[in-house]
């Protein structure tokens, strides 16, 4: 690789197709993560507002899943799903858990007492009190996690090249580092950080928009 | 069932612990790289983190620094050094130094966070009241801020630990060795009780760290002070 430059924009250029094709793979790939992870995690966190004690379990099993290597994690799933999809996603979901929960369930419980009583006295029902009341002035907390938890998994998502999925660590590991190639790897890294700081952003801005009075109190 | 008998067998095979591929060597590799890693991560990070905690100055950088971190995936802190030196020393087969200063790289911003978060959360009253009693800048941070933000500071290298020995898995993708080496070997080759009994070992290595560090650090926390830290991220 000496005697070639360091970064070569024409195969940037010429790849341009294959290079967006991986980019969609890593996008679908977060979304899907995230997303399921999000349903799963309201779901435990609901459940363990309303059965307290089995909260110091959800974030002993949820925070334990979050130690283990992702490679390793795919690797013990492999036996049951094999080299697939469903290997990498069940992994991704489970490492979005633990951020997520703690994120809900303290969303939730900060929302204050007063509030509640009046949401009461007003007629609302606990479903009608969820929607109305308490997601509202949750939201702000439940984003913040939400975006700690998808810039995580795109980091995560490079790691799927391994187990023969596509995503940008395809750029990194089978065009770049199998074959020496900087151009590829920088092209991968430079797209997933690019990607994992768009997401924040613009899902800081997504909160902003859904929660326009939270501006007044935190500046 | 059947299958992890065939995962047993490749831990009793006397073959898998003997020779240049063997489930000893594998491990020495992934204990001494991440050990080593952390420790140079330690030397730099832990000064940086002091000098910006004591003087509040260069905040910003550690924002930006820890921003960074988090956003460049683990994988692809190896991938972006492999490049690089093999431009610099003309060659490969460089062994383990590529993931080695990869994972050092991936140690740094949390130790340096947390220092700077955990000198900063000392209180200012304590550190006037030290200057008062004439105690030297130098003899305030080891006696009065040290002591107090080490369960911070001690959180900040846990996290360091757990991702780097997670990392360490995939330094197997650019130089070769540490138990992840099994892992890719193995999915190559469509060996998956050799892919399972090394997945094994890695997670309870994470496992184990995390449990070593947590340790220390509630050896550290005054009892009146036992609560929860920050976790590292998954890697």
């Amino acid at each position: 690789m000496n005697d070639q430059p360091f970064f070569r924009f024409d195969w940037v250029i010429d790849n341009l197709d294959e290079i967006a094709r991986r980019l969609g793979e890593h996008l679908v790939m977060t979304g899907i993560a995230v997303g399921v992870g999000l349903l799963i995690s309201f779901a435990l966190a609901l459940l363990v507002r309303r059965v307290r004690p089995l909260y110091g379990p959800t974030i002993a099993v949820t925070g334990a899943l979050y130690s283990i290597p992702s490679l390793a994690l795919f690797a013990l799933l492999m036996p049951i799903t094999g080299l697939s999809l469903l290997t990498a996603e069940i992994a991704l979901v489970s490492y979005t858990l633990l951020i997520l929960v703690r994120n809900i369930v303290a969303a939730l419980d900060g929302v204050p007492a007063e509030v509640l009583d009046a949401a009461a006295a007003m007629g609302f029902g606990p479903v009608e009190r969820l929607w109305r009341v308490e997601l509202p002035i949750a939201l702000p907390v439940i984003v913040a996690g939400v975006r700690i938890a998808t810039v995580t998994t795109i980091g995560l998502v490079t790691v799927t090249s391994l187990i023969g999925l596509g995503g940008l660590g395809y750029l990194i590991v089978n065009t770049g580092i199998n074959r020496f190639f900087a151009t590829s790897i920088y092209t991968g890294v430079a797209l997933s950080v690019a990607l994992a700081v768009l997401a924040d952003v613009g899902l800081e801005g997504l909160q902003r928009r859904l929660t326009p009075w939270a501006q007044a109190r935190t500046g | 069932m059947e299958f992890l008998g065939e995962v047993a067998a490749w831990f009793s095979d006397p073959a898998s612990w003997e020779g240049r591929n063997s489930i000893p060597l594998r491990l020495w590799e992934h204990v001494s790289l991440s050990a080593t890693a952390l420790a140079l991560g330690v030397l730099i990070a832990l000064p940086i983190g002091l000098a910006i905690g004591h003087s509040g100055r260069g905040a910003r950088s550690v924002v930006a620094v820890t921003n960074t971190g988090r956003a460049i995936p683990s994988l692809g802190w190896l991938g972006m050094v492999l490049p690089i030196t093999l431009v610099l020393f003309e060659r490969g087969g460089l062994g383990f130094l590529p993931a080695l200063i990869a994972l050092v790289a991936l140690a740094i911003p949390p130790i340096v966070t947390n220092t700077y978060a955990g000198l900063r959360e000392v209180d200012r009253e304590l550190i006037d009241a030290a200057r008062g009693m004439g105690m030297s800048e130098r003899r305030i941070l080891a006696a009065v801020e040290v002591p107090i933000a080490l369960p911070v500071i001690l959180a900040g290298i846990r996290s360091s630990a757990v991702q780097v020995v997670a990392t360490a898995t995939l330094a197997a993708v650019v130089a070769g060795g540490t138990l992840g080496d099994f892992i890719l070997q193995g999915i190559f080759v469509r060996d998956l009780p050799r892919v399972f009994g090394a997945a094994l070992m890695v997670a309870a290595l994470a496992l184990a760290t995390e449990g070593l560090f947590a340790l220390l650090q509630r050896l550290a926390t005054p009892p009146g002070l036992q609560g929860s830290a920050a976790v590292a991220r998954p890697s």
